[in-house]
């Protein structure tokens, strides 16, 4: 058996060389989704079943859980034709295999040692637009992947070595912007050339089977280590419900319910209550499901390891046909507006049975924004830009004002290189008073964002979720603001029909977009929060007197201090 | 009159104030080693100084390399700030770059360093093309910075969107809020740093402001007290960039000096290791909780950009590029529920500390383990405020949180522990190094710090490098570097522009005028300098790209005539981007974001091989029992300061002194240098 000291030694090797993956294709890439907001991932997977072995840290989280699928898809297509060979590189975007939304471009490759297949490395990354009906491709009223851009199925990009540069033509040719794909494309094949490089200098050094040796005893322990937290949990059937507003065809709910059951050492994901699929883009592939699920468990258990050890002592129920298992050629586009959903209702299931460890609700929308149009030259333009929102309150104190997303790392550009890139001006860039939700640990505060167009006419588009259904509290929180979005015309403000998904909305000069994010959901009861903490945040204005009043039951003096006694009658008859 | 012919360099650290001292007139060296006194740090710098010269008349220069503001930022104990706006942007300092402390777990925090009640918003806006769309209005700009000089801000920062592009309205502002500011910590954003990003420019703006008056208070304070005493020549102090600048510019723009005791060390390693013959070299502080690394290449520090002190508290300047992993001497080993054996980052820092120091720590650390090795002296430990280490207690812990659950022997179990710290250590090591694509072998890693000499041989087998070189003082490089330091001015200005629409003329113009600039700031200081010079970089990318690369620029200022071309520029980046990344993208426009101007005035040096000590007749000190690679050794004992140049020593081998302990693995081998270096390698070259 492996020494554990030497295990410990490995560990940390291949996790840096994922993670120099990672920062090759981070520093190297053209778009800013990649450059900027890391929307991409490295990995070392199993050469017989695709299983993740090690993930980089820096990359896309959701990625962690996903990549494996992708690389099976890739080990089927080779069972079926036969031809895998040393220096092959396959490149595919299939959704329905590989997981995730067509803006995701994989690139597997098999990892030789002595002629005998060891293991594959793998790259994602989020390219700036694949086609389809939308520039960026979050196309709120897709009803078939068609118009969501162009799929490719798992194919050789190199064989053996050699580019084939057709198949990097038709990828170019499909695309609103072949520049950006192209320098994307080289970074991804730069990346796995130094994994390669790096994998192959480690194995002279330890030696095949040593290595190897390792990768399996590394996810016996990742098991070992996420059983142990699991039995720690009393065993019972723990539900909780959540809601898309809609899927941006048809305006009614979607309901994404979890049965969490918890036996033992073991746990089932069970999805089964979940809505059926829909017509519109918020449906997703099992391989992604299973993926956020990988992601909420490992923001409530940080230590576990990235590897699929952690998916043995998990059982997922996720029926065929339901929103979460779809095939082709099912919209997948909104893919992330229903992963955020199946994480919040995990983290609110948690809470139910693990109080301590878990939090409440993030703001739960991308928020997907794309101004486009052409200037006064002819040039065309396209802004593209994800929104943050709050946090949500958690056991040791208020939740995050303005973070990312849960499934990503992703940073905002700064207004002033949007500003210097577009045709545009913001005039409010703000956090949002009221918007997290009550607690005793309150939410976080979501964003007010405005902006204003300074060129003659542009049609925008927005990808966003939460209009109708807030994020939830748990532990007895309350909920925080619902998403709002709205847009100047000649006669004046309008909203979505959908509350937060439109398309081709013009816009004219000196006309403003107002989007205001939601908040988290609160941790515990309002209530019991300190009067002093309430009146701090009246006076920072984070929330306002009357919310202080309605929600948290304080009444503040004139003075802006608690007014104690008011505090307490009003908590009193609230309470009754 | 006394004549002036000192340089100290005067390091102020957590535990300990370091002070060396150089007699330029004879070359004549001396070092002073006395406790640091937090509460006002100065006590103990004028304590250093008066312990190795009792006349300050005597001292021409003196060198500060200080941890005042790094601790004001990191223990949040900087001054009331407040910030003035442009209208809809208070909350940008809050809002950050909308990102997380940490990937995983969302229950991360953040506080700003001004309050949002302190965050005042005035009418106003520049385009991103410069243009002004809405004048400042003057007014309510005094009116708003009144309301916040009442409510109790000791500083002020003024952060306009787009002033990068058009500084207009926020030097308008500046000048307003002058006239009624009741002191001189005025800031605005456009003095700090003119580039694009107004998240980073707001936030390096803040935090100046934040630690301005408790820098130009406790700046103001040590020159009175050094006048007091006589003192009549120049203090320089240390900025994070690694070079000096004078008092009154550190009182401007404080904070550039958030790291500048690190910075001092990473100076006097290069130098040192440079001098030795070792122009590549890592250095490795280790500390009570941490493991600082930083890479010198061909004599020169790596600067980055931007720097974060601590989640959100981005300061962008350059800074000498130190990477810290949570490894050091207190740091805690742990059997995870995994069953793995962890190291760090947890630690005990130095209170409690190490179980084997009997403050009330039972979990076993780093130095618990060293000293069960034998590798660390129970009878004599370091710093000298304990009489004596236990050892016993130090096994009994490691055999009970970690043999017992690896199924190892007790000693096994030390080594271990030690095995998987330096790998970590390692991987930082190899994050500076191998990962930018350095070839290690190449490379020396010198320790400094009281505990890196223990590690260093196991790192250099580990990573591969050449060899170790430890500097005969480790304890006091930091103090060292002081002296030696260049004194040093950066500027940044964002030009935005893409290569094929950039006015050659205006940037030639601009590039001297800057210059110009630096070199008036290097005239006024007093100091002597060897040489002085004029270094340009542009920030460069494709169009499309959000990540730029540097691009060296020359232009020869004493040659009114030299001209720079846009095909230079753009040959110069194409070299650069090749070397970076390989394949140039033809077809694609190229974009100059920004101008980088660097100013330096070259600083005499010394011979560095004064340090080097006389010998005595017999540095052996008998023997002692250590446990490696599975089996105890008689390891050979020497006195580190007694061994004269060209000493050999044959692992394994402790080598003691006041300051540190060396350990040299059985399979390694010393010698000490023509600069009382101890150059630690392989018996058998590789």
């Amino acid at each position: 058996m492996i020494d554990p000291v030497t295990l410990a030694v490995l560990k940390g090797r291949l996790e840096q060389i994922a993670d120099e993956m990672d920062a090759t294709l981070f520093r190297s890439a053209f778009n800013p989704i990649i450059a900027e907001a890391h929307d991409a991932s490295h990995g070392i997977y199993d050469a017989a079943t695709g299983a993740t072995l090690v993930q980089g840290k820096s990359g896309l989280p959701i990625f962690v859980g996903a990549m494996s699928f992708a690389v099976k898809a890739v080990i089927d297509k080779a069972a079926r034709d036969g031809d895998m060979a040393d220096g092959d590189v396959y490149l595919f975007n299939d959704p329905y295999d590989g997981g995730t939304h067509l803006s995701d471009f994989k690139l597997v490759r098999p990892f030789y040692r002595d002629g005998a297949l060891y293991c594959y490395l793998a790259s994602v990354g989020h390219w700036h637009d694949v086609g389809g009906n939308v520039p960026g491709n979050y196309n709120p009223v897709a009803t078939e992947s068609f118009q969501e851009g162009m799929l490719i199925p798992p194919v050789k990009l190199f064989v053996k070595g050699e580019l084939r540069q057709d198949i990097v033509d038709i990828v170019q040719a499909n695309s609103r912007l072949p520049g950006s794909l192209y320098g994307d494309l080289n970074g991804q094949i730069n990346a796995l050339d130094l994994g390669v490089k790096r994998l192959n200098a480690l194995l002279d050094e330890y030696g095949d089977a040593g290595v190897s040796e390792a990768l399996t005893e590394l996810q016996h322990r990742a098991a070992q280590l996420l059983r142990s937290y699991i039995a720690e949990l009393p065993d019972g059937r723990y539900s909780a419900d959540d809601w898309l507003d809609n899927d941006g065809i048809v305006d009614q709910p979607l309901a994404i319910a979890l049965d969490l059951v918890i036996d033992g050492e073991e746990l089932t994901f069970d999805f089964s209550r979940s809505a059926p699929a829909c017509d519109g883009p918020v449906n997703i592939s099992r391989a992604t499901a299973v993926a956020s699920c990988y992601v909420a468990l490992k923001h409530i258990f940080h230590d576990v390891p990235a590897n699929a050890g952690v998916l043995e002592p998990i059982r997922f129920v996720i029926p065929d046909g339901t929103i979460l298992s779809v095939g082709a050629p099912k919209p997948v586009g909104g893919y992330t507006e229903t992963i955020l959903r199946v994480i919040d209702v995990v983290f609110s299931a948690f809470a139910q049975v693990a109080p301590g460890r878990s939090n409440a609700n993030a703001y739960g929308t991308i928020n997907a924004l794309s101004l486009a149009g052409h200037r006064r030259d002819g040039r065309r333009w396209v802004m593209f830009s994800f929104f943050g929102g709050g946090h949500g309150g958690h056991p040791e104190g208020d939740g995050l004002n303005h973070g990312n997303a849960p499934i990503s790392t992703a940073t905002i550009p700064p207004v002033e290189i949007l500003e210097a890139a577009y045709p545009v001006i913001f005039t409010q860039w703000a956090l949002r008073t009221d918007s997290g939700g009550p607690g005793e640990h309150r939410g976080g505060l979501g964003g007010h964002y405005e902006i204003e167009l300074l060129e003659e006419n542009a049609d925008v588009f927005l990808f966003g979720e939460r209009g109708r259904f807030p994020p939830q509290g748990v532990v007895g929180g309350g909920a925080g603001a619902l998403n709002r979005f709205a847009y100047q015309q000649d006669d004046g403000d309008h909203e979505p029909p959908f509350a937060s998904k439109m398309v081709g909305i013009k816009l004219r000069r000196g006309q403003r977009l107002l989007l205001r994010t939601p908040g988290g959901g609160g941790y515990g009861p309002a209530h019991a929060r300190d009067p002093a903490e309430v009146a701090a945040d009246v006076r920072d204005g984070y929330v306002s007197r009357e919310a202080a009043a309605r929600d948290y039951g304080v009444v503040l003096s004139d003075d802006g201090g608690v007014d104690a006694v008011g505090t307490d009658g009003l908590r009193k008859a609230t309470a009754e | 009159m006394a004549n002036k012919r000192y340089v100290i360099g005067v390091d102020v650290g957590g535990t300990f104030t370091d002070v060396f001292f150089l007699d330029e007139a004879t070359g004549a060296y001396d070092v002073a080693k006395v406790p640091s006194t937090p509460e006002d740090q100065a006590v103990g710098f004028i304590a250093g100084i008066r312990a190795g010269l009792d006349d300050l008349r005597q001292a021409a220069t003196v060198v500060h390399g200080t941890t005042v503001a790094t601790n004001a930022l990191l223990e949040r104990k900087g001054a009331r700030a407040g910030v003035l706006m442009t209208s809809g942007f208070r909350d940008v300092l809050e809002m950050r770059r909308r990102d997380r402390p940490r990937t995983w777990g969302l229950w991360g925090q953040f506080e700003p360093i001004v309050e949002r009640a302190l965050r005042a918003e005035v009418e106003e806006r520049t385009l991103a093309d410069g243009t002004v769309h809405t004048p400042v209005d003057i007014a309510q700009v005094q009116a708003e910075a009144r309301k916040l000089s009442e409510a109790g801000a000791e500083a002020i920062a003024i952060v306009f969107i787009n002033a990068y592009a058009n500084s207009e309205n926020e030097r308008a502002a500046l000048g307003a809020v002058r006239q009624v500011w009741p002191n001189a910590h005025v800031t605005a954003s456009h003095e700090i740093l003119p580039e694009i990003r107004e998240f980073e420019r707001a936030s390096t703006t803040a935090l100046n402001a934040y630690v301005q008056p408790v820098i130009s208070r406790y700046l103001g304070n040590l020159e009175a007290t050094l006048r007091d005493g006589g003192f009549a020549g120049d203090i320089l102090i240390v900025q994070s960039n690694g070079g000096v600048m004078s008092v009154d510019s550190a009182k401007r723009l404080p904070i550039r000096t958030a790291l500048s005791g690190p910075a001092a060390g990473v100076i006097a390693g290069a130098h040192i290791a440079t001098e030795a013959g070792y122009p590549n070299v890592i250095t490795c502080d280790m500390g009570g909780t941490s493991f600082d690394v930083s890479l010198v290449a061909g004599g020169a520090s790596m600067l980055s950009p931007q720097t974060s002190i601590d989640f959100g508290l981005v300061v962008r300047t350059p800074m000498i590029e130190i990477t810290t992993i949570g490894a050091g001497g207190g740091s805690i080993a742990h059997v995870d529920r995994g069953g793995l054996l962890q190291v760090g980052p947890e630690s005990a820092g130095s209170n409690p500390g190490p179980v084997c120091y009997g403050q009330g720590n039972d979990r076993p650390t780093v130095t618990d383990a060293n000293v069960v090795l034998g590798r660390i002296n129970a009878e004599r430990p370091i710093g000298g405020k304990l009489d004596r280490l236990d050892v016993e207690a130090a096994k009994a812990s490691i055999a009970t949180h970690i043999a017992e659950s690896l199924g190892l022997d007790v000693m096994d179990a030390a080594e271990a522990i030690i095995r998987v710290a330096n790998s970590r250590m390692a991987g930082a090591i190899r994050l500076v190094s191998v990962e930018r694509g350095h070839d290690p072998r190449q490379f020396v890693a010198m320790p400094f710090g009281g505990g890196g000499a223990l590690h260093t041989g196991a790192l250099i087998k580990e990573v591969g490098l050449a060899r170790a070189l430890v500097p005969r003082f480790p304890g006091v490089t930091s103090a060292l570097g002081c002296v030696i330091a260049d004194m040093r001015h950066d500027f940044v200005h964002t030009l935005n522009t893409e290569l094929d629409a950039l006015d050659p003329a205006r940037l030639e113009t601009e590039m001297r005028e800057t210059a110009g600039r630096g070199l008036e700031l290097l005239s006024a200081s007093d100091v002597a300098f060897a040489a002085r010079d004029c270094l340009f970089e542009l920030d460069m990318l494709y169009v499309g790209q959000t990540h730029t690369i540097a691009v060296p620029v020359a232009l020869d200022l004493d040659d009114a005539d030299a001209r720079i071309g846009r095909d230079d520029i753009r040959a110069a980046f194409e070299e650069s981007y090749r070397r970076a990344y390989g394949r140039l993208l033809d077809g694609i426009p190229i974009r100059v974001m920004n101008l980088r101007t660097t100013v330096i005035g070259r600083r005499p040096k010394f011979d560095l091989s004064m340090l080097a000590g006389a010998g005595a007749d017999d540095a052996h000190r008998g023997t002692r029992r250590i446990w490696a690679d599975g089996a105890w050794h008689e390891a050979d004992v020497y006195a580190r300061l007694d061994l004269p140049v060209g000493a050999e020593v044959s692992g394994p081998a402790l080598l003691e002194q006041p300051d540190t302990t060396i350990y040299i693995d059985p399979d390694l081998a010393g010698s000490v240098d023509r600069f009382g270096n101890l150059v630690i390698a392989r018996k058998e070259p590789i």
